[in-house]
């Protein structure tokens, strides 16, 4: 018979089915334009934040107030900040205030401080501290890291990791569900291990989910590099690359829950209720970094726990705070119960594949 | 030769299959016939390594299947599903290389295919826009992509209109030709009983009966003949030993023992020309009804 004689095919191996399916999952997305669009406007957003953030940094520092004094009152040309015209006396000055040439007139007072500031309608700022006299201020443990700038760099991490994790996530649950919901699964798995397709939708989304974090981490640094803010960028380089670290093993933990737990269900609609857990497990570290990311305690808690590390250690690295063995530790926990989550979830995909209708219990899929 | 072999299958308390053995031939249509719920599926799906069995074997030429082996399996699902946004060509493509078809052959072994279902025209639209029966055809062609060794087709027929039922037979005839184990289910006895060489029936989760379609049909013939002769055929009704079924002018259907029939031959002929003489032979819906009960 022709079958016999016939060269046999050589089946894929594990490796190669997965690679297949990686690929389907990701030639899949790339031609998806909501996926395309999306992505754009993330990275639009990115930029722009850092441009403008950028623009309002310079602003504040070169801008300067023109102020008029007389003769008494010409040594605050030494103060920074003031660009000061000199006017012969104190008429002469209020007028140029009143004329618009200046923002404020220097006039001498018997006041404590020997100044008196005459405004049109208000009084700059940066004038009145100017001139004001400080007290002394001496910080026993000055912060590396100006509070504000602390704040918003923890909400970046929180919200790359958290946006990546939500998007991609999602649409691991939608393709698995589309999957069991189609049927196409039974052909699938009657050509392929059920492992190897899980795998490759792993692998295919991290790959994605990645690209899209490494777009966006160079796209920051670029940003940062170009509109002169190389100081912060210096500071912020480390954690970056800790968190594309961190990122990358979260995010396969991640991607195995959300495979695993949409498996269980046959149709869209239910697709929901069952990986709410996950979502919350990405949602949590997101809530508190923003609640609590000036709380050392919780941040270092967060930095071991395998769902919030990405984000709470490249924080902590940020801020100066981690010992330098304290990444290494953090990424071995979050490897292990990559590992640990990787297969189970595993075990609870092979199970849950073929199982249509309602939803199947997990104790059930555990079992087999 | 496929040899299912003792193949039990447990669902929780519930015995889905029990002691299922039968043999698929090379180069044979064999029809496996049973109720909703007989097994079929079940049976299906351990055959193509989709659900482990409890105990027992499936074989082909005598070695146990690997995952390999299976590889090169073609299956059509009862549940009947394809990626919806996909274009047809590309997804055949992808089942085909899924299956361990190089890329370029995928190609190629896809649009002989759709040619040949007359798909070829919607080849790049997706499988969500084909009308249902086109969607069938595109299934029959994912079964088939990789060129097979080995067809397992659940319910293949269902949803094709008559002429597509003709072009999808010729495929699988063709598959079979050239030396393939070819194994479908049907609820369409009629269909099973005109196009299969084989037949295998299953109930309640037991093997009732299986082997060439013409040896179950001898076996399940019971002893019925007809008659049909030039003249009037009332006079059969008085030969002893045979119970006349029905009758119609010089047509006579009765129910004898091969001696009694023999006489009512010979008595015949005597009496004029015989226009046919013959065993009655069971319809597969009658030989159903026999062995499952």
């Amino acid at each position: 018979m022709t079958t016999q004689t016939k060269a046999p095919v050589a089946a894929p191996s594990f490796v190669q089915s997965t690679l297949l399916v990686a690929n389907r999952e990701i030639t899949t997305k790339l031609r998806s334009k909501s996926f395309l669009i999306s992505t754009g406007i993330l990275l639009l957003a990115v930029l722009a934040s850092i441009v403008i953030s950028g623009f309002a940094a310079r602003d504040a520092a070169s801008s300067t107030i023109p102020v008029a004094t007389t003769a008494e009152t010409s040594d605050v040309a030494d103060l920074p900040g003031l660009d000061v015209t000199q006017a012969s006396d104190a008429a002469e000055a209020e007028q140029l205030v009143r004329d618009g040439h200046v923002d404020a007139a220097v006039l001498p007072s018997s006041s404590a401080s020997g100044y008196e500031i005459i405004g049109l309608e208000d009084v700059p700022d940066g004038l009145v501290q100017a001139l004001s006299v400080s007290p002394e201020v001496t910080i026993l443990e000055p912060a590396d890291q100006d509070e504000l700038i602390v704040y918003f760099v923890s909400i970046a991490f929180g919200l790359a990791f958290f946006m990546s994790a939500i998007t991609f996530g999602q649409m691991i649950v939608q393709s698995v569900v589309e999957e069991k919901s189609t049927r196409v699964v039974e052909i699938l798995m009657s050509a392929i291990p059920a492992r190897a397709l899980l795998a490759g939708k792993v692998l295919g989304n991290s790959a994605l989910a990645f690209a899209q974090i490494l777009a966006i981490a160079l796209l920051s640094a670029v940003g940062l590099l170009v509109t002169g803010q190389d100081v912060l960028l210096g500071d912020l380089g480390p954690s970056i690359a800790w968190f594309v670290v961190f990122f990358v093993i979260g995010f396969v933990l991640l991607a195995a829950a959300f495979a695993a737990s949409a498996a269980l269900v046959s149709r869209q609609e239910d697709a929901g209720t069952v990986t709410t857990p996950v979502m919350m497990l990405v949602m949590i570290p997101y809530f508190l970094i923003i609640l609590f990311g000036d709380n050392e305690f919780i941040v270092g808690i967060m930095s071991y726990v395998p769902f919030s590390a990405p984000v709470g250690m490249p924080m902590r690295i940020f801020l100066g705070t981690a010992e330098w063995w304290e990444p290494l530790l953090s990424l071995a926990i979050i490897i292990v119960s990559t590992v640990v989550v990787v297969l189970a979830g595993s075990k609870i995909y092979e199970n849950a594949l073929l199982r249509m209708g309602a939803r199947v219990k997990l104790r059930d899929a555990l079992k087999g | 030769m496929l040899k299912v072999d003792q193949v039990t299958k447990r669902f929780g308390e519930r015995v889905a299959l029990e002691g299922v053995s039968f043999e698929v031939g090379r180069g044979r249509l064999t029809g496996f016939v049973g109720g909703n719920g007989a097994g079929k599926t079940t049976t299906m799906r351990i055959i193509l390594g989709v659900l482990g069995a409890d105990s027992g074997s499936v074989t082909l030429d005598g070695t146990p299947l690997s995952a390999g082996d299976r590889r090169r399996f073609g299956y059509m699902p009862e549940e009947r599903g394809l990626y919806p946004k996909m274009k047809v060509h590309e997804q055949l493509v992808y089942l085909a290389r899924l299956h361990g078809i190089a890329a370029k052959q995928a190609a190629t072994n896809a649009g002989d295919l759709l040619e040949r279902l007359g798909l070829a025209e919607r080849a790049n639209d997706t499988v969500e826009s084909l009308s249902l029966g086109n969607q069938q055809r595109a299934q029959i062609a994912a079964a088939l992509v990789h060129d097979p060794e080995v067809l397992i087709l659940d319910e293949p027929f269902s949803g094709l209109d008559p002429m597509a039922v003709e072009v999808v037979l010729s495929v699988l005839q063709d598959v079979a030709r050239r030396g393939a184990p070819v194994l479908f289910s049907s609820h369409q006895l009629d269909v099973v009983e005109r196009l299969c060489d084989d037949i295998v029936v299953i109930a309640g989760g037991t093997i009732r009966a299986s082997g060439s379609r013409e040896r179950l049909q001898a076996e399940n013939r019971g002893s019925q003949y007809e008659l049909l002769t030039g003249g009037d055929a009332a006079w059969v009704r008085e030969v002893p030993g045979v119970t006349v079924l029905q009758f119609d002018a010089g047509y006579a259907l009765f129910e004898a023992d091969s001696a009694a029939a023999q006489t009512v031959l010979r008595h015949a002929l005597e009496l004029g020309p015989v226009a046919s003489f013959a065993p009655k032979h069971p319809s597969l819906t009658q030989i159903f009804k026999e062995v499952v009960q």
